[in-house]
């Protein structure tokens, strides 16, 4: 690979210079240069003061804010229980979703009957906008966790088991064959082809149900909570502490990246085979 | 011209009785096979020719168990053979490894399903993966082989389950002309080693001649076999080489007379 990245370099007349070029035209160089950019318009307009630091507060507020609400916590809780509280409602909702959308996803693609009892109770709550149903189950199972882990629950399960549904259905028939004429039974086939067979577009559709649960999460919280990030940024525009608004936004945005970074990474060492011949 | 093709086994293997295959239409059927009346015996290696739509797959299908026949009966080892089954092993035109397994790990495939012992299936890999060069690959994932390496891992993976018989699907089809050339011999080494009956679909006249002990002829509408005839070139491959072969004038009168027998076909396209 050396060599040939150094044929091309010669060829194309390669100079220290054009290696510059080169390396500003990396897209993580690029995306980099654009977030510089917005910190720099962001540090201008608030040190010369041209909106009030209500609306937008300065990166230096924000960052102190950071720090203060790191050290002292933000209304008698430290932070990072408020974030652990958070997590901790996503994580029992992600497990719950993992434990029963993909067996009954998978299971609905191999048996029509299967998903002809559960598609009409998914086609009808999946279009539904979350909140319009966190009421009911705030009544039903109160204003702690376990309301909030039903409505993740159920703002993950659906695009994860359409996801692993579908993922069936794209099986090649001539792999499955393949397996049954090396005397594979069918439980053998659902285990050791159809689940690997899929694990791809499960890993899509686990992104995607994450992202739902993430957002519902926020929601959920700023509807009806006592702790949690959601909780915290609205409880900060009552008292128009937009600084804190702006800590609590950062770490949820932050955090939303870095799980699905690391779902990305595991994906990467579990399949390395995906998109490849 | 040439002999009438009989089993030079001595016990038949698979053998189809008055087989016939037809889906039904809006209106009436479509008859993709009518009668067929096959034996395969051992070390039998049959390449099937024929125009497109002769249903050669179609007859491959019902010999693997992925569809029933209309009418007739097969049976494998005097058993009737109505699912697919590790008895009959299968190679497509693609190779369709199984991607997230090693290339051991897809040759063990078969013999894990059955619950072989771990210590018995390393031992029986490692010899198929030795039959079809390939024990250097073995912990290597199908993305990271080449074509022709990867057929021969399905092959490899269709042998391991000790089959009574193999059956192909244009298996080189889609290599190049070089490659196949390689397969070609690979092929006639791994049936001599093995002893396995082969049943080989091809579109390639000269593959045919330079791989088949026996040679059938469909026609299309309905699919049927129209002859039936010893290759008298079936052991010649190996003492000489696939040139030396084509360029004999028995070889070239040879595939003169099954062009044309394919080009008879037409008439009933």
């Amino acid at each position: 690979m050396g060599v040939r990245k150094e044929m091309r370099r010669r060829r194309s007349g390669w100079r220290a210079d054009k290696g510059w070029r080169q390396f500003w035209m990396k897209p993580r160089v690029v995306s980099g240069v654009a977030v510089a950019i917005a910190f720099l318009v962001w540090l201008t307009v608030t040190s010369l003061q041209w909106v009030s630091p209500l609306f937008l507060p300065s990166p230096q507020a924000v960052g102190a804010s950071f720090i203060t609400t790191l050290q002292q916590g933000y209304k008698d809780q430290p932070l990072w229980l408020h974030i652990l509280a958070s997590m901790g409602r996503l994580a029992w909702a992600f497990l719950l979703t993992l434990g029963t959308a993909i067996p009954l996803g998978l299971l609905s693609g191999c048996i029509p009957q299967v998903q002809a009892v559960l598609d009409p109770f998914i086609e009808f709550y999946r279009p539904l906008p979350p909140l319009a149903y966190y009421t009911l189950l705030v009544i039903w199972l109160g204003i702690e966790d376990g309301s909030k882990i039903a409505l993740l629950y159920l703002a993950g399960f659906a695009p994860l088991y359409l996801a692993a549904a579908a993922a069936v259905k794209r099986i090649p028939q001539d792999r499955l064959n393949v397996a049954r004429s090396l005397g594979a039974s069918s439980v053998q086939i659902f285990f050791h082809v159809i689940f690997p067979s899929c694990l791809p577009e499960l890993f899509t559709g686990l992104r995607t149900a994450i992202g739902f649960m993430y957002t519902t999460l926020v929601a959920a919280e700023m509807v009806a909570a006592v702790s949690g990030l959601g909780w915290m940024v609205l409880d900060a525009s009552k008292f128009l502490r937009s600084d804190v608004i702006f800590v609590g936004i950062f770490i949820m945005g932050g955090i939303a990246m870095m799980i699905d970074w690391g779902i990305r990474w595991v994906e990467g060492r579990q399949l390395p085979w995906v998109g490849k011949g | 011209m040439f002999p009438s093709g009989f089993s030079t086994s001595t016990r038949s293997l698979i053998r189809l009785r008055g087989v016939s295959l037809s889906y039904p239409l809006a209106r009436g059927a479509i008859e993709v096979l009518r009668n067929i009346d096959l034996e395969l015996g051992q070390r039998d290696l049959v390449c099937v020719i024929g125009p497109s739509g002769c249903g050669k797959t179609s007859l491959l299908q019902l010999m693997a168990g992925y569809i029933q026949p209309t009418v007739g009966s097969i049976t494998v080892a005097g058993q009737p053979h109505t699912q697919p089954s590790a008895e009959v092993g299968v190679v497509f035109q693609q190779p369709n490894l199984f991607p997230w397994l090693t290339i051991a790990q897809n040759v063990e495939f078969g013999l894990k399903m059955q619950g072989m012992p771990k210590a018995d299936r390393h031992k029986y890999t490692a010899e198929f993966l030795q039959l079809v060069g390939l024990l250097d690959a073995a912990k290597r994932l199908p993305y990271q082989l080449s074509g022709g390496m990867k057929q021969r891992v399905a092959i490899a993976r269709a042998l391991a389950t000790n089959p009574k018989i193999i059956l192909m699907d244009e298996p080189f089809a889609s290599l190049d002309a070089i490659t196949r050339e390689t397969m070609q011999l690979h092929l006639k080494q791994i049936w001599r080693q093995t002893q396995k009956s082969i049943f080989f679909i091809t579109h390639d006249v000269e593959e045919a001649m330079l791989l088949a002990t026996r040679i059938l002829v469909m026609y299309p509408n309905p699919g049927r076999i129209v002859k039936d005839i010893t290759n008298p070139f079936a052991h010649e491959l190996g003492h000489l080489s696939a040139g030396q072969l084509r360029s004999s004038k028995a070889f070239a009168e040879m595939r003169e007379y099954l062009v044309a027998g394919i080009r008879g076909a037409y008439q009933y396209q």
